[in-house]
């Protein structure tokens, strides 16, 4: 009942696989049976109505429905030929090389270095830490507007300022993965377009996965779009094609904003 | 056009107003008892510094109002006291935090549901039972590691108020552990964290203000505490470091002078005003200052 289009891997292993994967809270079957294939150094946008699950999915992708304790998670997902769900796998190890961007901008209660030298320090990555700050900054473009105070706390700057603070701090542990939970949903329009250039230039380095409820968005700055609806995955494919071929009826009837 | 009656009937006009001045004049009557406390303080208070001059209250080392050389120097009773709650302090800000860490943290809610009341049962414990704990079981304990414990001394009245102090620091620091935003800690848990990293470099951290105001609360309930000190600590004026020895608080003071051998008038008497003058500052200050921490850095998260 789903449609998936050949995802062009120009030859290279996927950066993630999900396989018959199923998240469970109690009995709420929140994402059934999603099989997916995500090509490294693209973007792959989750789209879909809200309680549509796709939230709910991406946290699969670095274990952070571990930290529900309802959550039941089913299937495999499969990273560099290991699947992240298997009993030997580390979810602390399994974060660090997948690193997550959250809706709401969550920057620590410490200064603007603090907060970027935060995973680097965790994980033992201390050698040459300023550099990696400073890198970090210049990657997620807000190195310009803090490098004059960045002592100074993360609540001094605004809001798409700590959101691509945030992005920073996923980057200095550096990770394969960045996923995103609709990065921009809480951003003015000029923050978010920040973010959205932001997002295309980080794709040479990293393989993204993000969700959005913003349908110009996903078509804007993803390579691939999956959309979600009631658990299901019910189209995936080359964005181009979702947004203006659909084989699905009710992808057409969602990216046309029939419903939603 | 019928007739509709808007105004008030006059029977309900008197009620709700009755109702209110019993309201009012229940809380004006705790105020105004507060006031009146402070008001004797302050005269009495300044009735004994117009025979004992400030300085000597302040600097001269013996206290000793009841001997025939009188001497009023409140250091003595001071040093117990913080010797008691700087000993308290060392039990309960770690035992206290780390329990917090552990209910806000690491406690599943079922676990935590059944702990907590637990704990907060210690607060519930009359101070008197801990004086005696303290005297019958834990001096003779610290007696098999250092025979040379005096039987009433600083150390097993510190251990007791610390026990006693746990909730207070456990309760509060849990309740400003668990304000922290829970995306805060998907942050920290998103970039590889543990869940030990978690707690202790961005939960505390963050809740810092709270944790700190649940210290100096429980740090000046411990120096207002007397039964578990008249008990067990002694009643011996004594500048020392050593806490195996006697000492008396200024808290154990005001029990012994009150209990009726000082003549009433007499500058011996006023004693009691002035040491508890010295005590009501001494709380007031740190109540304060944890009333200034809190809000001073309320801000911390948003």
């Amino acid at each position: 009942m789903s449609t998936t289009y050949d995802i062009d891997l120009a030859g290279r292993e996927p950066a993630l696989e999900a396989i018959d994967l199923s998240v469970y809270y109690g009995d709420t079957h929140a994402v059934q049976d999603v099989s997916l294939t995500v090509p490294s150094n693209k973007v792959v946008a989750l789209i879909g109505p809200s309680g549509c699950g796709k939230s709910t999915l991406l946290r699969c992708f670095n274990r952070m429905n571990d930290l529900i304790g309802s959550a039941r998670v089913e299937g495999r997902v499969d990273f560099h030929g290991q699947n992240l769900y298997d009993d030997a796998i580390d979810p602390v190890e399994v974060r660090r090389r997948v690193g997550m961007v959250f809706q709401k901008p969550n920057p620590f209660p410490k200064s603007i270095y603090d907060n970027v030298a935060f995973g680097p320090r965790v994980n033992g990555l201390k050698d040459d830490l300023d550099a990696t700050v400073e890198q970090s900054l210049r990657s997620a473009a807000l190195w310009d507007e803090v490098s004059d105070r960045l002592t100074d706390s993360a609540y001094a700057l605004s809001g798409g300022q700590q959101q691509r603070l945030c992005i920073a701090r996923t980057l200095a542990v550096k990770p394969e993965i960045v996923l995103m939970d609709e990065p921009a949903s809480a951003l003015d329009p000029i923050a978010t377009q920040k973010i959205e250039e932001l997002i295309y230039e980080l794709k040479k380095e990293y393989t993204i996965v993000i969700v959005t409820h913003n349908m110009q968005q996903a078509a804007r700055i993803s390579d691939y779009t999956a959309f979600l609806y009631m658990g299901q995955l019910i189209e995936y494919g080359p964005t181009e094609t979702i947004f203006t071929n659909p084989r699905e009826e009710r992808t057409e009837a969602y990216v046309t904003g029939r419903f939603g | 056009m019928p007739h509709v009656s808007l105004t008030a009937k006059g029977s309900r006009n008197f009620k709700e107003g009755a109702i209110g001045a019993v309201l009012f004049a229940c809380a004006a009557a705790s105020t105004l008892v507060t006031i009146g406390v402070v008001l004797v303080l302050v005269r009495e208070t300044f009735a004994f510094f117009s025979e004992v001059s400030v300085i000597d209250f302040l600097t001269d080392t013996r206290w000793e109002p009841m001997f025939q050389e009188q001497h009023f120097g409140v250091l003595p009773l001071l040093v117990g006291s913080v010797m008691v709650a700087v000993g308290a302090g060392i039990v309960a800000l770690p035992i206290g935090l780390l329990t917090a860490i552990f209910l806000s943290e690491y406690a599943g809610p079922r676990l935590r549901k059944t702990l907590k009341p637990l704990l907060e049962i210690l607060a519930g414990i009359p101070t008197v039972v801990y004086g005696y704990f303290a005297l019958t079981f834990v001096t003779p304990l610290l007696r098999v590691f250092f025979p040379e414990t005096e039987i009433f001394n600083a150390a097993a009245a510190s251990l007791v108020v610390g026990i006693m102090i746990i909730p207070t620091v456990s309760s509060l620091s849990e309740d400003a552990l668990r304000a922290v935003p829970d995306s805060l800690r998907e942050g920290a848990y998103g970039l590889g964290a543990t869940k030990l990293e978690v707690s202790t470099r961005v939960v505390v951290p963050a809740a810092l203000s709270g944790v700190i105001a649940s210290f100096i609360l429980a740090i000046s309930r411990a120096i207002g505490e007397t039964m578990a000190v008249t008990i067990a600590a002694g009643n011996l004026p004594n500048i020392t470091v050593n806490p195996l020895e006697s000492i008396q608080t200024m808290t154990a003071y005001i029990v012994q002078a009150s209990l009726g051998d000082t003549p009433q008038g007499t500058t011996a008497y006023r004693t009691l005003f002035a040491v508890a003058m010295t005590l009501f500052l001494i709380t007031l200050a740190m109540n304060v200052l944890s009333q200034w921490v809190l809000a001073r850095f309320r801000e911390e998260y948003q």
